[in-house]
């Protein structure tokens, strides 16, 4: 219990450390953020955030598949795995269609990483998780609903 | 804040399997503090870099909906034990932080 209170002061501390540091100009926001594409990850609607990572025109396929779990009772933390068993799977997308800010990741493949990707993401209200997979040159798609009980996007 | 991540690669048949674990608040920047009412400013790991024996294979963007002290889990074709893997990341600060294991 106690470690667990001084992990939280901890944390707010150095928060609060970086937000000064922004105030007073010594860390710039976006300093190292040459290539990131801040448009997709800033956008607010699920179209303009699949738009920015080239997947509007994505055709469904059952070679991608996304496991997730069909209830996630804690918004927070959702397990999501992705699997593309499309030969030459140069990149994997992940949106969360109704999180206030949908594009959650973008990963680009290359020199030997396989179609898979395992991580875990915030859900703010029950939606469908869609992956986006790009290979040679065509877009493809696949998406699961995930229902939340408990949303993990902050409010 | 840029507290060692931890990684484990392990070969599974030709693929090495590669999972991490980061130390990282991933504040998407809509959350409010419970205690002051502000808005949490957001600080999140933007980019993710990994490398095999300093060859990139993997490299992701990231926004803020990742959870907190995010896990990923990625497979290389064409490593075998002892090879190194590298993870890199940077956050919306610009800082950042790199750690290595051999896959075993």
């Amino acid at each position: 219990m106690n470690n667990l209170r001084r992990n939280v002061l901890k944390g707010a501390g150095a928060t609060t450390a970086v937000s000064v540091a922004i105030m007073a100009g010594l860390l710039k926001p976006g300093m190292a953020l040459a290539n990131w594409n801040k448009a997709g990850f800033e956008a607010k609607d699920v179209n303009a955030a699949l738009a920015s990572i080239g997947g509007s025109a994505a055709a469904a396929s059952g070679d991608v598949s996304v496991k997730a779990p069909d209830i996630a009772e804690n918004g927070a933390v959702v397990p999501v795995e992705i699997t593309s068993k499309i030969a030459g799977t140069e990149s994997i997308g992940i949106v969360a269609e109704k999180n206030a800010l949908p594009l959650i990741a973008d990963f680009k493949l290359m020199n030997g990483a396989q179609g898979f990707v395992s991580t875990r993401i915030k859900m703010g209200a029950t939606s469908n998780v869609t992956a986006i997979v790009k290979a040679g040159g065509k877009v493809y798609k696949a998406s699961k609903e995930v229902k939340v009980t408990i949303g993990g996007c902050g409010g | 804040m840029a507290e060692p991540m931890r990684i484990r690669a392990s070969m599974s048949g030709a693929v090495a399997d590669v999972k991490c674990l980061m130390n990282h608040p991933m504040e998407n920047g809509l959350r409010k503090d419970a205690k002051t009412g502000q808005m949490v400013p957001a600080h999140h790991i933007t980019t993710v870099t990994a490398t095999l024996n300093g060859v990139t294979v993997l490299d992701a963007q990231w926004g803020g909906g990742l959870s907190k002290n995010p896990y990923l889990h990625f497979r290389v074709a064409g490593a075998k034990a002892g090879d190194t893997v590298s993870v890199t990341w940077v956050d919306n600060t610009g800082a950042k932080r790199t750690d290595e294991a051999k896959v075993g």
